[in-house]
């Protein structure tokens, strides 16, 4: 139970293709995060398999069955909108039972199932109040009992942190993380935030421009990148790249170090870097500066352990280098990622 | 270096002065809004209640009292008695009708379409047009020998000739038969408050988040639910104020009645309005038609608590 796939699917709105013959398919109980830009099709994509945006092209299945042209209430689906999108006129309970009237529950099991899902999300106390009497963190909980309630095969949660503030966003990325293992419910989650991404994926599905530009695990994501976008979206800062005639050569900034700090036991590359400019952020500073001939200078930026004192000063030049096993290679051209993945 | 002027603060805040002081500068701003109340609703208020207690007439308006002697003789009048249930039947059927096809007409332009600009200016086109002239349009439409409608149905076969559906007579008489004259007048009225009751629900439909309509088909609500537990619910305080509106309108229009039928077939189609016209003004009985004329006070009243009571509860939604 619990498992979709898409093939080929597309959407056209007007000349624009906002998703352009996609092709997934997500393991049974997985967490897939689709991560990209906004506007780059990841939203449109959920609503596609929500059932509240009608495909141009393409095929979608859930647990084996065609679900392509089916309205959502027949896909056994549960959403969580970035808005929430709670009904104001109900209170808690009715909200969260919502969901299980339209099924035509019983009234008792509806109580039973009700009291189920707020137990598990901790709100029991609040079932007679008004959405607009909940804080954001509370919205945010009911909008989750509702969609848990009657037990989905798929669970699709659009930006559901997006409207909570810092700190309390930590928080709900880790229990919405833990909830999700101990409910077992695939689970598809639409992000733009790569550090929520990372945090929550088994696998991260990076998109841009309508296409899957890269799926893989957090790790293959951030370390063996498939094309230079991925390389420069994910990670912050983004990945150093430099021109070597067709070839880019990339390198994560927190690899890029002084000479005497590298080590690797298949060599290294040195580069003398001249700063020119540094930015103390506590726990790291960030270096950022150019690197190669005058002509072909490219700017880099290094990331250095806060506990690597070091003094370093603006218009100076010093000798980085990178482990060679740190180095990755994407043709110039197509901008994809040349030798293999991780071995 | 100083001037006079800047260095004395007294001095300043005497000059800022009303500007300054909210207090003052929120009586004076709602200053004329009251004058303008007390002298065009307060006065003639007044004195409608003074003439309604005397036996003013046209001919001699001076007031001398004389009890409830008029709200008596009104009430044991059947024409008085068949005014104010018309008021109430022609308000609330029309009212009823406009809020059905304000609600689908709403909902229509909710999507989009080609020539949707033009449907919307359509609609819009009875409101802009003064009451009286759009009357007189529908007298035309309506009149005994050359209406339009008629030309219609007998030219398709169903009035005028033997067997029709309609009768086999040229005209169906719109204004001269009761139950048609009834039904023109609701019509008439219903056409009136359309374009008004449409813009409020189509207002009322777009102000729901489309969220909210999309987690409830998610949520596995079909069609029908979804109107019946987000749609109507949601929008029903703003449907409410464009009944009640409608119903403010249409309880006090007396140029429909007068341009149309004035009250007939005999006084079939007598609203209170009407009926305090032709008897306060026309026929001279001032102290009559201002009895008949506060006999609507307490619906209105009411309905003005009302729609107060509900425009404050969709701002709390």
């Amino acid at each position: 139970m619990g498992c979709v796939e898409i093939r080929a699917l597309s959407k056209r709105f007007g000349e624009v293709r906002a998703v352009d013959h996609v092709d997934l398919a997500t393991n049974e109980g997985e967490f897939l995060v689709l991560l990209g830009p906004s506007g780059c099709g990841k939203t449109t994509l959920l609503r596609m398999i929500a059932g509240i945006e009608e495909p141009t092209a393409g095929e979608l299945v859930i647990d084996g069955r065609v679900v392509t042209h089916l309205p959502p209430r027949m896909r056994n689906i549960a959403m969580v909108f970035q808005s929430y999108a709670l009904y104001p006129h109900m209170t808690v309970y009715k909200n969260i039972a919502f969901p299980l009237r339209a099924r035509g529950v019983k009234k008792e099991a509806v109580r039973k199932k009700v009291e189920w899902a707020a137990g598990m999300f901790k709100i029991g106390r609040l079932l007679d109040r008004k959405p607009r009497e909940l804080s954001g963190g509370e919205r945010q909980r009911v909008a989750l009992a509702r969609a848990m309630v009657r037990e989905p095969s798929v669970f699709l949660l659009d930006e559901p942190l997006s409207n909570l503030d810092a700190l309390l966003r930590t928080s709900a990325r880790e229990e919405l993380r833990q909830f999700q293992r101990r409910v077992g419910v695939t689970t598809i989650y639409v992000t733009h935030d790569q550090v929520e991404a990372m945090g929550l994926g088994d696998r991260i599905v990076v998109m841009n421009q309508g296409k899957i530009r890269q799926i893989g695990t957090p790790m293959e994501i951030y370390q063996w990148p498939a094309d230079t976008f991925v390389a420069t979206f994910v990670g912050s800062p983004p990945m150093n790249l430099l021109d070597q005639g067709d070839t880019l050569l990339g390198f994560r900034p927190e690899t890029f170090l002084p000479a005497d700090a590298v080590e690797g036991s298949e060599g290294v590359v040195t580069y003398p870097f001249e700063v020119t400019y540094l930015e103390y952020l506590g726990a790291e500073r960030l270096v950022y500066g150019n690197v190669g001939e005058k002509s072909h200078a490219r700017h880099v930026v290094s990331r250095l352990p806060g506990s690597l004192i070091l003094p370093m000063e603006a218009g100076k030049t010093y000798p980085f280098a990178v482990a060679s096993r740190d180095l990755r290679r994407f043709d110039k051209k197509s901008g994809l990622r040349r030798e293999g993945g991780p071995s | 270096m100083r001037g006079p002027s800047v260095s004395n603060p007294a001095a300043d805040s005497a000059r800022g002065g009303i500007l300054d002081r909210e207090g003052a500068l929120a009586k004076l701003m709602i200053a004329p809004a009251i004058l303008y109340i007390v002298a065009m609703i307060g006065v003639p208020f007044v004195l409608a209640v003074l003439y309604s207690l005397s036996d003013a007439t046209t001919g001699d308006p001076s007031i001398k009292l004389v009890g409830l002697r008029n709200f008596a003789a009104a009430l044991a009048d059947p024409v008085f008695r068949l005014s104010l249930w018309n008021t109430v039947f022609f308000t609330l059927a029309s009212q009823c009708i406009v809020v059905l096809l304000s609600r689908l007409l709403a909902t229509a332009l909710l999507k989009t379409f080609r020539g949707k600009w033009l449907v919307r200016f359509l609609i819009m086109l009875p409101w802009t047009a003064p009451i009286s002239l759009g009357t007189i349009g529908w007298l035309w439409m309506l009149d005994s020998i050359f209406s339009p409608i008629d030309w219609v149905l007998r030219y398709v076969g169903l009035l005028g000739v033997p067997g029709a559906l309609l009768g086999g007579g040229t005209n169906l008489y719109y204004l001269g038969i009761p139950g048609l004259a009834i039904s023109s007048i609701i019509l008439v009225d219903v056409w009136r408050i359309l374009p008004l009751a449409t813009v409020i629900q189509l207002a009322g439909l777009s102000s729901i988040p489309k969220d909210l309509l999309e987690a409830a088909e998610v949520d596995g609500a079909s069609p029908w639910r979804r109107t019946l537990m987000i749609t109507i619910p949601l929008t029903l305080p703003i449907t409410s104020i464009a009944f009640l509106f409608g119903v403010v309108f249409t309880f006090t229009d007396l140029v429909v009645v007068y341009v149309l039928t004035r009250g007939g077939p005999v006084h079939t189609t007598q609203v209170l309005s009407s009926w305090t016209f032709f008897k306060g003004i026309e026929g001279g009985d001032l102290a009559q038609g201002a009895a008949i004329s506060l006999f609507m006070f307490p619906v209105l009243a009411a309905v003005a608590i009302l729609i107060l009571r509900m425009a404050r509860r969709t701002e709390v939604v």
